[in-house]
């Protein structure tokens, strides 16, 4: 749902907004990049174990 | 001691919520401002902030998610970009409907009705075909996501949409061919069921994606959930202009939403599909009941129906991603035992 009237008055809160989603996008990169790095190093041992091998 | 301004009880708590919407998150494709929006108003937050807080959060852990459905290759971008255009559109006249509801005193109401007759119908028709169907073995082969698809595994519903070869025709991941028009049409009843109810409608979208279209299920969670990085990015950053997103909140969630949301995309490759099925219409119609109850309370001023309906919420949203890892871990049993050597 695009709220042009929000666009078009934001200003400076904009900017303030953008940091904010950008914050929360950043902290999912590195996330998504550390729990996949925890997930190459212990993943298939776990899968290993619950498999009973 | 107080981490981001919070207690450490708090924080923990936080993190663990996450931990169990990012299960469901990552299986199902939904699930998100669905739980956390209901929770952060019950412990007390503003409106405006439970709603953008959520928002943000939904549109963190859909960016994990998809990226963790994207290495799987259950990401169709191209339908994805299609649904995008056609539920803008279906959200803006679903508003439009809705405002005009208001002038007639009539929305609260229709919409309450609408949203679980709808998520009940959904919920049942989901949970009634997978036990009819359930005779598959195994998982779903998500290394040959671009094979054809088995025409046994399309609905009757999608072969009958498939069938109407309006050009032009689009193909699609899983070897599916439907008219441009057709997704388009798809996409705007969704959207226009979005705008109206004022959910994201991952619950809509994602039965839609498979009834309707025919794609196969995690293609179908995968591409709802790039779909969700973009509604859940621009409404969350609507709300942050009003200062309605905060990071102390967000931050913790996603922390275990990561985490969740990687389990959850994982077990979509794991669990039997019928099964995927059957968990989803269940939580649906959790949802359902759960939404009846707090409109019930609404409607007759009873305060504890909300608490009620908030239990009930979060009750099926751990039981289901309970049983989702339970599920994962079995078949990782048995699968051990099977090849294992006699």
């Amino acid at each position: 749902m695009v709220d042009l009237a929000a666009f078009a008055s934001m200003g400076a809160g904009g900017a303030d907004a953008a940091m904010l989603i950008g914050a929360v996008l950043l902290e999912a990169a590195v996330l998504y990049v550390g729990y996949g790095a925890l997930e190459q190093a212990f993943g298939d041992r776990v899968v290993k174990q619950l498999k009973g091998e | 001691m107080e981490i981001l301004g919070l207690s450490l009880a708090m924080f923990v708590l936080f993190i663990g919520f996450g931990l169990l919407i990012g299960v469901l998150f990552g299986f199902f494709g939904m699930g998100g401002s669905f739980l956390v929006t209901p929770a952060l108003l019950v412990m007390g937050y503003p409106t405006r902030v439970a709603v953008g807080s959520g928002l943000a959060f939904v549109f963190g852990t859909s960016v994990i998610a998809t990226l963790k459905h994207r290495d799987m290759g259950q990401v169709d971008y191209k339908l994805g970009i299609l649904m995008i255009a056609g539920t803008t559109a279906g959200i803006e006249v679903g508003k439009e409907i809705v405002l005009h509801l208001e002038t007639l005193g009539m929305a609260g109401s229709i919409i309450s009705v609408t949203y679980v007759v709808l998520l009940g119908g959904i919920g049942a028709f989901v949970t009634y075909e997978a036990l009819r169907g359930g005779d598959d073995e195994g998982g779903i082969d998500h290394d040959a996501a671009d094979a054809e698809v088995d025409a046994d595994d399309i609905p009757d519903i999608a072969k009958k949409i498939q069938s109407y070869r309006v050009p032009p025709m689009i193909s699609l991941r899983g070897g599916v061919s439907v008219s441009l028009w057709l997704i388009l049409a798809v996409a705007f009843a969704t959207g226009l069921l979005s705008g109206f109810l004022g959910v994201g409608g991952g619950f809509i979208r994602m039965p839609a994606l498979f009834y309707l279209i025919g794609v196969p299920v995690p293609i179908a969670v995968g591409t709802d959930l790039f779909e969700i990085v973009f509604s859940g990015g621009l409404g969350s950053f609507l709300y942050a202009l009003d200062g309605g997103v905060d990071l102390s909140i967000v931050l913790p969630l996603l922390a275990g939403s990561a985490f969740g949301a990687r389990v959850g995309s994982a077990a979509t490759s794991i669990v039997d599909e019928d099964e995927i099925k059957v968990y989803f219409g269940l939580m649906l119609l959790g949802g359902a009941l759960a939404v009846a109850v707090r409109e019930i309370g609404t409607v007759y001023g009873i305060d504890v129906l909300n608490t009620v309906s908030l239990v009930l919420i979060l009750g099926s949203a751990l039981l289901v991603s309970g049983a989702v890892v339970y599920s994962s871990i079995t078949a990782l049993r048995e699968d051990g035992q099977s090849s294992s050597p006699a």
